[in-house]
């Protein structure tokens, strides 16, 4: 049970202060991450770059590439737990949920810190033009925060399985998909410049699509936790 | 399963079969190709249904621990799985004859291929866990996560992709054809039929996993 | 606070491979209990059921605070556990694991207070250096302030004396006692210098064999 909201977050706060202390010192994650998207940036642009690219091209790609980059180390929050036997003392100490919401911040921290990078550099390697750049960043942002939803929960199953990384990207592709396909019309929208009302019902599945899964996740994460 | 029952089945199976053949074809622009209706409809719904017997037994799972929910669980998936790819495949030819081509991303093939991948990573997934309390809680978790996203695929995956193809050629989606006179009564058999074959695969493969591993424990 | 935990016909079997069963004692408080038996018996799987980190396959285990059954979710907050399974943050220096693991519980943390248990326990001075530079006997008596944090009512301790040198010991020793007049202490262990901890002694056999107690 949790004795108290303030106690609560100041225990998901422990986990995120001590997440992002770790993260620092080992690049566990991150390194991968990064890597990752540039490598897969880099094999892009130099394959498609010379050909001028459609608004809906160009929005497909950043986002297969974006998911792709984010299944190679979302896991690790979890994993590195499990690897390192801390997990151990997490389930021993620390209520379940606190965890999940630590985790899930973290986790969005991480990959928009990551994007703070690599979009940068999608704009400069890649011949594409935004024409509502407030939209975009919003649809980076929605877009982040359901991807980090969704597969937080499925870190933490694989994180309990014998082979983490290939199962991490075998089940969260499917049930990423909706999720895909709304970030790449909103995008798609956004590079040709249309409104916030063109963009309504990706908009609309963006932040319910989240919203859904990380409620289920709160219900089942104590089912994983607890064995 | 009432031994009867087995009987009955194959009375009204080889009824429906013979009946799809000599009944005037349900649509009649397509003609004969539409035939197919009668099989692949009944197979893509069992399919669903199956998928929420999974869910059924994944909850039950999680509430009382209990083995055995996690066999049926499995099992469902696993029958589900091969009565979606008869359907895809039925569909897929279908498709050939109607349109042209065997795969387009029409709407119902892209949601019912998004159902394949989640539910084959459902079976990865299990495959991936060796301790049996292990391997029953997280594949729940996960089949429960996995239904979750069936309403989604139902009414978003159709609005995103618009379907290429004219509304009174779409056969396939119950809703949009008439059901009328002998097609529906065969059409309806052919879906009792299809129940009562699945329940009866479901009950038998349910049964088998308890008994291996009752055995596996006499080892 | 009178503590008592009670085991009822507990068994756990992993993939239907049966690891003991039908084991039911109480443990009152003021009382220790000994878990001894062979490598591979189940002494640290029977520790970790009793401090919920399994659930058993059969039977169940309930704490009473002052005759009040406690529920499951609340269980974690009598309990501390020091065993070889336990691992702390190896990237973080042994203050700021201190400081983890108290926001995690939901205790007050200060820097004076935490050098005061690392001095308590003979690591004074380490408490800025990361825990990967410590060696295994350190870690072992830095894994029993953590497991002390919250001064527990329920202490588990698996192979307490483990990587300890006579200061260690010595330590373990205090930690005990003290442990012994405060709550309930549970040990799993060979070792013949922990017997004199707990007048319950419960011997596990392997396999599918019951425990005598």
């Amino acid at each position: 049970m949790v004795k108290s909201i303030s106690g609560f977050t100041a225990a998901a706060a422990a986990v995120i202060h001590k997440d992002i202390v770790s993260e620092f010192r080992t690049r566990y994650a991150f390194n991968a991450l990064i890597m990752f998207s540039l490598v897969t940036l880099t094999v892009v642009s130099i394959a498609i770059g010379r050909f001028n690219l459609t608004a809906d091209l160009s929005a497909a790609f950043l986002w297969v590439m974006v998911f792709f980059s984010a299944v190679s180390g979302l896991s690790q929050s979890f994993v590195k737990e499990e690897e390192t036997r801390t997990i151990i003392s997490l389930q021993l100490y620390a209520e379940p949920l606190t965890i999940f919401a630590g985790k899930l911040i973290f986790n969005c921290i991480l990959m928009l810190f990551l994007e703070s990078i690599f979009i940068p550099l999608y704009f400069i390697l890649l011949p594409v033009n935004c024409g509502n750049l407030i939209l975009f960043l919003l649809v980076i942002v929605l877009g982040t925060i359901g991807l980090v939803g969704t597969t937080t929960i499925i870190a933490a199953i694989v994180a309990k399985s014998s082979m983490k990384g290939a199962l991490f990207a075998v089940l969260s592709f499917p049930i990423l998909l909706p999720l895909l396909v709304a970030a790449i019309g909103a995008t798609e929208t956004s590079f040709s410049g249309g409104s916030f009302g063109a963009a309504s019902n990706d908009l609309k599945l963006l932040i319910s699509y989240p919203v859904i899964m990380i409620v289920a996740s709160t219900f089942l994460f104590e089912y994983i936790w607890n064995e | 399963m009432p031994y009867i029952m087995k009987y009955i089945l194959l009375i009204f199976m080889s009824a429906v079969i013979i009946a799809a053949w000599i009944v005037e074809p349900p649509q009649s622009q397509l003609g004969s190709v539409s035939r197919i209706f009668y099989f692949h409809v009944p197979a893509a719904l069992i399919s669903v249904l199956a998928f929420g017997f999974a869910l059924y037994n994944s909850i039950a799972y999680l509430k009382t621990n209990e083995i055995k929910y996690d066999f049926r669980s499995a099992s469902s998936v696993e029958l589900g799985l091969m009565f979606c790819i008869l359907a895809t495949v039925s569909g897929a030819v279908f498709a050939k004859a109607a349109w042209g081509a065997y795969w387009n991303w029409d709407p119902r093939q892209t949601s019912i291929f998004i159902l394949i991948l989640i539910y084959g990573a459902y079976l990865a997934l299990r495959s991936a866990l060796d301790n049996e309390e292990r391997r029953a809680s997280l594949s729940a978790v996960y089949a429960i996560l996995a239904f979750v996203t069936v309403p989604f695929l139902v009414f978003i995956v159709p609005r995103i992709y618009p379907s290429l193809h004219p509304e009174d050629t779409i056969v396939g989606s119950g809703g949009e054809m008439q059901l009328t006179g002998m097609v529906a009564v065969i059409f309806w058999i052919s879906m009792v039929c299809f129940a009562i074959m699945f329940y009866w695969l479901y009950s038998l493969q349910s049964r088998i996993e308890l008994i291996v591993r009752k055995r596996l424990k006499e080892i | 606070m009178q503590v008592k935990i009670v085991a009822d016909n507990i068994g756990k079997s992993f993939n239907g491979h049966c690891i003991f069963k039908d084991l039911s004692f109480v443990v009152e408080y003021q009382e220790g209990l000994i878990i001894s038996g062979a490598n591979g018996s189940g002494k640290s799987t029977l520790i970790k059921i009793l401090c919920g980190l399994l659930s058993p396959t059969k039977g169940r285990i309930e704490y009473h605070i002052d005759n009040e059954k406690v529920i499951k979710e609340q269980r974690r907050s009598f309990i501390g556990l020091v065993s070889p399974e336990i691992q702390l943050y190896d990237e973080l220096t042994a203050l700021e694991n201190i400081q983890f693991f108290s926001k995690l519980m939901g205790l007050y943390y200060t820097t004076s207070g935490a050098k005061n248990l690392l001095q308590e326990f003979g690591l004074r001075g380490r408490g800025y250096d990361r825990l990967h530079s410590f060696s295994s006997g350190m870690k072992q008596r830095f894994k029993y302030i953590i497991g002390l944090l919250k001064e527990p009512p329920i202490l588990f301790l698996d192979e307490p004396l483990s990587n300890l040198d006579k200061q260690g010991q010595l330590i373990v020793d205090k930690v005990c006692h003290r442990q012994l007049e405060q709550g309930i202490l549970v040990i799993a262990t060979n070792d013949d210098r922990d017997l004199k901890y707990g007048e319950k002694h419960i011997r596990l056999h392997g396999g599918s064999s019951r425990g005598d107690t």
